[in-house]
């Protein structure tokens, strides 16, 4: 049963080979992105196409960012995302907490409504949620999008949370209850520091989600100085069919904070995939 | 007896009020627009405040059954399911067995195969548009100019059979990794002592493959498999960034068309019921698939 060692040698290597032919072209689209961006405007229609410009620059960074606002829809996209993940993972902790350890009438019933809607496709609720923007005169406004992406998260990260609060002993919060303690000071003091990686992948998967969504910002926001990054860049090319290097780089733009997260945080990434992140 | 009546009432008190913030926006902004949908779908619905909408019972969901356009965007929402779900997955698979194989530098490769996954589909769909380009696209440049296969340069997204083509590409080529991540992570759970007492009992690669590997991951595939299903069904960016639909509506899929019908022309009525019937059609393909690839014992 001893494996021929040269052929193994040679096994492993054509494994390689072929990964790294996958891995370039998986990655070429994303450099030739990259590219496009780092060229004047004169240079983005040149055929035989080029991956490394001939004179890099970056003014279509420079340019995007100042003269086309996207820094403004930056920072509305930062403030949508974070004000979210903030709301959701909370309210969806204390959710989660409720569901794990305490019995009360009407429990069953909002925990499947919960799981049921973890089917549903999102699209479906857009236009009553169109409705209902307008008729609590959210439209326009940054807080309307967080609260129907709040909304939007909540299912799957409390069912995420309670898996794994239900797991958590239960003999520090009796400790602290023994001493007087409330749920309260339970629920911050024992079970949100305990929770802290399921918190944390909860809270990367939505702040994704709310840094990328799409269609309901286009949906609900008409006024330019309230667009996200997502439709501000899907608009800009619109309305310049041919800047392809200014849309990359606004792309670009858009893309780093996320490519930032993962690198920092890949664990926690693995981990909530498994946990069934596909929605949205 | 009295102190512990207080102390149940206590503790459904607490319950509650941890209940209280997360019901309120998962009551007001999903579960309610979730059944107003419904009661919408039944309306020949007046988007004008105080204008009065008709009931019309199930008439925007018959009406769908005879609109042509319907059919077209069913045809392609099931080609695009077809096509793009059993590519992500194999090619997932082979990547997946290759990484788990080699020695070193798997992280590298895994966080290369995975950049398309957070590249979000705004972007990914804009560039794909790119490089699907009739004129200086890189697409059309590989296949005439550097690989000869075609003497022309083809309109891609102009053409509606092209333009699905282009983007069930950028539909496998954003979601392999996915996929992939989940399998390695599948494999490495798998025990080395099964491939050993298999190894002893004479299996060969495939064998090892068809009889350990396979039976060992089934939960992790057909997990997989469901949620590359629902998400097949709910295509919408990339054909709406892409081509909106056009020509004459022949790429458009179920959510394209629902949106249009909504936003573009204002039918919010025959929108909602598009909406309702694909949101229909995904719950009994997830039950289906569920009932019938799962053994007793699992999920």
């Amino acid at each position: 049963m001893v494996a021929n060692p040269k052929r193994q040698i040679a096994e492993v290597a054509v494994l390689y080979l072929l990964l790294g032919a996958g891995a370039v072209a998986t990655v070429l689209p994303l450099l030739y992105m990259v590219s496009t961006a780092l060229k004047g405007p004169v240079y983005v229609l040149e055929i035989p196409p080029r991956f490394i410009p001939e004179r890099p620059t970056l003014a279509n960074f420079i340019e995007a960012w100042n003269s086309n606002n996207f820094s403004l829809y930056f920072r509305n996209s930062a403030v949508v995302a974070l004000s979210t993940t903030v709301i959701s993972v909370l309210c969806s902790a204390m959710l989660a907490y409720a569901f794990a350890r305490f019995e009360f009438p009407g429990k069953d019933l909002a925990f499947y409504a919960i799981l049921f809607t973890l089917m549903i496709p999102s699209l479906t609720l857009i236009i009553p949620q169109f409705m209902l923007a307008r008729a609590l005169g959210l439209r326009n406004s940054l807080a309307g999008l967080v609260f129907v992406y709040v909304a939007m998260t909540i299912p799957l990260n409390t069912f995420l949370l309670r898996g794994f609060i239900e797991q958590l002993p239960r003999e520090l919060e009796e400790a602290v209850w023994i001493d007087g303690g409330g749920y309260g000071t339970i629920f911050l003091r024992i079970t949100l520091p305990l929770s802290a990686p399921a918190l944390a992948t909860a809270a990367i998967f939505t702040f994704l989600f709310a840094w990328e969504e799409f269609t309901w910002a286009l949906t609900a926001i008409d006024v330019e100085a309230m667009r996200t990054l997502p439709v501000a860049i899907a608009t800009f090319h619109g309305a310049h069919l041919t800047q392809w290097g200014l849309v990359f780089a606004a792309s670009l733009i858009a893309i780093a904070p996320v490519i930032f997260l993962y690198v920092m945080l890949q664990r926690y990434f693995i981990v909530g995939l498994s946990a069934g992140a596909l929605k949205g | 007896m009295w102190n512990q009546g207080s102390l149940r009432a206590q503790r459904l008190r607490a319950a509650y009020l941890f209940m209280l913030p997360g019901m309120t926006f998962f009551l007001i902004f999903y579960l309610y627009p979730l059944i107003q949908a419904l009661q919408i779908s039944l309306y020949e619905w007046s988007i004008m405040p105080g204008q009065d909408s008709r009931f019309v019972g199930a008439a925007n969901y018959l009406r769908a059954l005879r609109d042509p356009i319907f059919w077209i965007s069913m045809r392609n929402t099931v080609l695009y399911t077809a096509v793009t779900v059993p590519g992500q997955m194999i090619l997932a698979m082979l990547v997946a067995l290759a990484l788990h194989a080699i020695p070193r530098w798997r992280v590298l490769f895994r966080t290369l195969y995975y950049l398309p996954v957070i590249t979000s589909w705004v972007v990914a769909a804009l560039l794909f548009k790119f490089l699907f380009h009739s004129q200086s696209g890189l697409i059309n440049y590989l296949l005439v100019d550097v690989l000869h296969l075609s003497d022309h340069y083809i309109p891609w997204l102009q053409n509606p059979e092209t333009a699905l083509v282009a983007i069930m590409t950028l539909g496998i080529w954003k979601g392999i990794g996915w996929s992939m991540v989940i399998f390695l992570a599948a494999l490495q759970d798998i025990p080395l002592e099964l491939y050993e007492a298999a190894a002893l009992d004479g299996a060969g690669r495939w064998g090892q493959f068809r009889y350990i590997t396979l039976p060992m991951m089934r939960p992790t595939v057909i997990f997989v498999l469901v949620m590359l299903v629902i998400g097949g069904f709910n295509v919408f960016l990339p054909v709406y960034l892409m081509t909106g639909g056009a020509p004459m509506h022949r790429t458009e899929t179920l959510l394209t068309y629902m949106y249009n019908e909504a936003f573009n022309f204002l039918d919010f009525g025959y929108g909602a019921a598009l909406s309702y019937m694909l949101a229909i059609l995904i719950f009994l393909l997830s039950f289906i698939q569920i009932k019938l690839l799962r053994r007793p014992m699992e999920l």
